[in-house]
């Protein structure tokens, strides 16, 4: 780590608090929309059925595997001047960032609470609604039982988000001071010969994504 | 929900609406250090924050062209001509120069050190099959090398010693500097490049080496007017002493990165 701070004087590294902060705000933002409309989106497919549905959980999984960069020149497309949601002037800033990752973290919570919200529903379900419960008013208790599971399902959303880096490199722009986050910082660095300090600031994202994973995981362990 | 969400993002976007203007860039510029040094003094004078973008200049052009930046600088004269030929920008002024330059392994295989003709060293280069990276990223530095390939009379593509990387400047200094390949590059990424190995400097001082820095003012589409006058007040400033003054203030290691150089 000594190399980090001693590698450069200067340029990047004055900036590490706010890169950082950027890669916590989009991350941390895209990963609380991920979560609302995944575990939404899970607890629709797990508790009701109608044709089809097989279809879309084998269509849900199957984007577990949504290629970032595709997904940020897709969006590129569309939030381009020229394209259909231009007019929002959302390309090149941290919302595009945003909008881009809870694209790619909403299946993977959506997909993996379903897992879990779908095996609770059966296994609990008839006894919920024999106890008078309706299907809707049997929500709660499911979802409450299946906590920690859409706790893991949610940083599984988090841990993707703040290590991608081809969607806010393409819809983000890496504009320093704007749209920099940690992990575009490393592939520019990397891009600049500053080995030691590209490696520094990958330890630090580590660092970061481990203590926030810790840190959400153990304050639900605190609460059950 | 969904609304609401679509509403703080459009706040947010409308929060970097204030005055600033996105600037799509080559790469070198901003790599090299310059943007970090001259834009303070610009956003001191005038109050514009200057967002630079930085991509090739393929990639730099093709985003001014869809409106999504508000002002272009780059350095391939020819996709520049094509550029303007075709409508998109309304003036371009050149603000600096520098050169290229070809590096390679100290060990030198291909024997071109210290030459400066640049097709001949093209030539050494295919004839001993010494490993050549090449940037194949439609950036200004891979339109020279091609050029100049063209010029020797030599198709490279396929050659098992031409490894087209398809990445940046950057990403092209490491792979050489990696598996001992020569490659071109622009002297502003070079000087300010931290990884060179065994990649030393061998063949400068062709004038088919020269590389012209261009600033580009766009036609509108879509950007608002009051991004491009900002723009334009930039382009202005480049151009002026003020602006020149900066570009030829910044010296790395004893050398200069950029001359300035506007009309």
């Amino acid at each position: 780590m000594l190399t980090l701070w001693h590698s450069l004087p200067g340029e990047g590294l004055e900036d590490l608090p706010q890169i950082v902060g950027l890669s916590l705000a989009v991350s941390g933002g895209a990963t609380v929309l991920a979560a609302v409309l995944g575990v939404l989106f899970a607890a629709w497919l797990a508790f009701t059925r109608f044709a089809g549905r097989r279809a879309v959980v084998v269509g849900l999984n199957a984007l577990l595997g949504l290629p970032p960069v595709v997904v940020g020149l897709v969006l590129y497309l569309l939030l381009s001047r020229q394209g259909p949601l231009g007019a929002l002037g959302l390309l090149f800033t941290p919302g595009a960032m945003v909008v881009a990752q809870a694209t790619l973290a909403t299946p993977i919570v959506a997909a993996l609470a379903h897992r879990v919200l779908e095996a609770n529903w059966e296994r609990f379900g008839r006894a919920l609604a024999a106890s008078g419960a309706g299907r809707w008013r049997s929500v709660r208790p499911l979802l409450g039982m299946s906590r920690r599971a859409l706790l893991t399902a949610v940083l599984a959303g988090f841990g993707r988000t703040v290590s991608e880096v081809g969607a806010v490199l393409v819809v983000g722009g890496n504009i320093a001071g704007h749209t920099r986050t940690m992990t575009t910082a490393i592939a520019l660095e990397t891009s600049k010969g500053n080995l030691d300090l590209a490696l520094g600031l990958g330890f630090v994202l580590i660092g970061i994504s481990v203590t926030v994973s810790a840190t959400v995981v153990l304050l639900g362990e605190a609460r059950s | 929900m969904i609304l609401r969400v679509v509403l703080a993002l459009a706040m947010m976007a409308g929060v970097a609406r204030a005055e600033s203007i996105t600037l799509a860039s080559t790469t070198s510029v901003d790599n090299s250090g310059l943007m970090a040094v001259i834009l303070p003094v610009f956003t001191k004078a005038t109050g514009i924050e200057v967002r630079v973008l930085a991509q090739g200049t393929g990639q730099a052009l093709a985003t001014a062209a869809r409106g999504d930046a508000d002002l272009a600088l780059v350095h391939d004269p020819e996709a520049e001509a094509k550029f303007m030929a075709e409508g998109h920008g309304t003036t371009k002024r050149e603000i600096a120069w520098n050169d290229f330059l070809f590096v390679g392994p100290k060990g030198d295989p291909a024997k071109i050190a210290g030459t400066r003709d640049a097709i001949a060293a093209l030539k050494a280069v295919a004839a001993a099959k010494v490993p050549f990276v090449s940037r194949g990223d439609a950036s200004g530095t891979n339109a020279l090398e091609l050029r100049l390939w063209k010029a020797a009379g030599i198709v490279p593509k396929g050659a098992d010693w031409y490894r087209d990387i398809g990445g940046g400047m950057g990403a092209a200094l490491n792979a050489a500097a990696a598996m001992d390949a020569v490659t071109i590059t622009d002297r502003g990424t070079w000087l300010s490049f931290r990884n060179r190995r065994e990649l030393v400097e061998q063949v400068a001082g062709d004038a088919a080496l020269i590389n012209r820095y261009d600033v580009i003012e766009l036609k509108p589409n879509g950007q608002a007017p009051e991004k491009l006058a900002a723009a334009k007040k930039f382009a202005d400033w480049l151009c002026a002493p003020e602006g020149q003054a900066a570009i030829g203030a910044y010296v790395l290691e004893g050398q200069k990165l950029f001359n300035p150089s506007a009309k």
